[in-house]
């Protein structure tokens, strides 16, 4: 009972938490509301016994609303992020498909043929998930990391304006004249 | 539980949250008599908390212009919060709050909550300093966090378990922090950088005129330095079960052992403030992705390796 309570209590929590992300005027609220859904979907997800899902979602969530914060902050031009700003473009544009999103997802909700239950859950529900969604695509899912990885690094090396041949000279021997050193002093 | 730890009332937690109260006290006096003597002053500083206390309750808020206040009072309240919440998955003796089957990753998922709360004190009030110093504490966010993480595996694939009743009950006769010292370390730097103390204060430097705390007055302040005092006094109550044997100990009680390791780490936390330099987040972010990180992770190789020998 009690946890029939508190789950639609948090599920009301999430989707207002979300749509305040459109009516507040300020990238911090912004970004700190979508926090608060997140949280709140995570505590969800715990109260469907999804322990480590659930922590896990709480956990990556507000680590990367923090540093969305800071990238928010950081790349908006002439920062406006600073002030009052909307938290909406294109609204017309925006709204069409908002509506359309939701009436195609509502609808798939109430038409769909919901299968009964066959059995009973596993006992652990998580390894369960897990052996699901990753079993058959393990090996897809261990090639995708190192590619991710790689893509990230030469992203990062192809927008840095300052290359290694820039620090340690043509023959990679010079001493590096940087104007933040490192702490390992390299 | 097959390691003997009991859920307790939800009751209790008013006396959990009353214990980790007195342990906060105790690090605030610890500290205050150890800043007194190093500064020869004459009084005895052992009081300095209660002082400051009475202080700051009768100091008149501080307005800025524009301040977010909601933000900014969120995210002071919430490093007490997120200090309470942690110590629920901590284990005194036999009794836990929360006999979570993740409690480790929940501690984590805590830990985390202090990256937004400290940076919603630099933004609220709407200053330079205080948003230089948030932003200073992401910084060295950035470089601590990971190290954390992976310290805490170390624990959790030697016990093979997320459930903090059970890392304490895996090292009976030799304890995690024994043979896996890196990890231990890794933890106890991780804990001092999330209540920004000693090493980890740049965000809080007087170079930006008290950073995140620029702006604070009365109340406020006194509920974000409760905050790091707290914070700190989770942080080392966690340490207990994970890395020195929970509630193991001779004659004593599960209990008196598990608040005497709290205590004895905890006041080694607050007397490194003072001998440890500050860590400049630029230069801290290559020491912990070039050092720390890379040690850490081969102590997790090795804790596997040794998981798997002994089968």
């Amino acid at each position: 009972m009690i946890v029939h309570v508190v789950f639609w209590i948090v599920a009301v929590i999430a989707v207002l938490a979300g749509a305040a992300v459109f009516w507040v005027d300020s990238m911090a609220r912004a970004t700190y509301a979508l926090a608060v859904s997140f949280v709140a979907v995570g505590v969800a997800v715990l109260l469907m016994q999804q322990n480590y899902i659930g922590v896990v979602t709480i956990l990556m969530m507000v680590m990367e609303m923090a540093v969305m914060a800071v990238y928010m902050v950081m790349f908006m031009g002439m920062n406006p992020a600073l002030m009052p700003m909307s938290m909406v473009h294109d609204k017309r544009w925006a709204l069409a498909a908002a509506v359309g999103m939701f009436a195609v997802l509502a609808a798939g909700i109430l038409l769909i043929d919901w299968p009964a239950r066959h059995g009973k859950p596993a006992a652990d529900v998580t390894a369960a998930l897990g052996e699901a969604l990753m079993g058959p695509q393990m090996l897809v899912m261990v090639v995708v990391s190192p590619v991710m990885v790689s893509t990230i690094v030469s992203a990062i090396v192809l927008a840095a304006r300052r290359t290694r041949y820039d620090r340690f000279g043509d023959d990679l021997k010079h001493r590096p004249a940087d104007p933040q050193p490192g702490g390992v002093g390299r | 539980m097959a390691d003997g730890t009991t859920m307790v009332s939800s009751v209790w937690a008013l006396a959990a949250a009353a214990l980790l109260g007195a342990l906060g006290l105790y690090a605030a006096v610890v500290d205050g008599a150890l800043t007194a003597r190093s500064s020869g002053a004459a009084a005895n500083g052992a009081t300095t908390p209660l002082v400051e206390t009475a202080r700051l309750l009768r100091q008149r808020r501080r307005t800025t212009v524009a301040a977010d206040t909601l933000l900014w009072r969120v995210g002071g309240g919430g490093l007490i919060a997120v200090a309470l919440l942690m110590i629920t998955v901590v284990p005194l003796g036999h009794w836990t709050l929360f006999d979570l089957d993740v409690g480790v990753a929940w501690f984590n998922a805590m830990d985390v909550m202090v990256w937004a709360l400290v940076w919603l004190v630099g933004w609220g009030p709407n200053s330079v300093h205080s948003l230089v110093g948030g932003y200073r504490f992401l910084a060295h966010g950035l470089g601590y966090e990971l190290p954390l993480m992976f310290a805490l595996v170390a624990p959790a694939i030697a016990a093979q378990s997320l459930r903090v009743g059970t890392v304490a009950a895996a090292q009976h006769g030799l304890w995690f922090a024994v043979w896996m010292p890196v990890a231990f370390l890794g933890y106890c730097l991780g804990v001092v950088a999330f209540s920004v103390w000693g090493p980890f204060s740049p965000a809080l430097g007087t170079d930006i005129a008290g950073g995140v705390a620029a702006e604070l007055s009365g109340v406020d302040r006194l509920v974000f330095q409760a905050g790091r005092y707290l914070l700190l006094s989770a942080g080392a109550a966690f340490a207990v079960p994970m890395f020195l044997g929970g509630g193991a100990g001779p004659l004593l009680p599960e209990w008196v052992w598990v608040l005497v390791k709290t205590v004895v780490v905890l006041t080694v936390l607050v007397w490194l403030r003072r001998r440890v330099p500050a860590w400049r987040p630029d230069k801290f972010m290559e020491v912990g992705w070039m050092a720390l990180l890379p040690a850490v992770v081969v102590q997790d190789l090795v804790v596997a390796i040794v998981a798997v020998w002994r089968g």
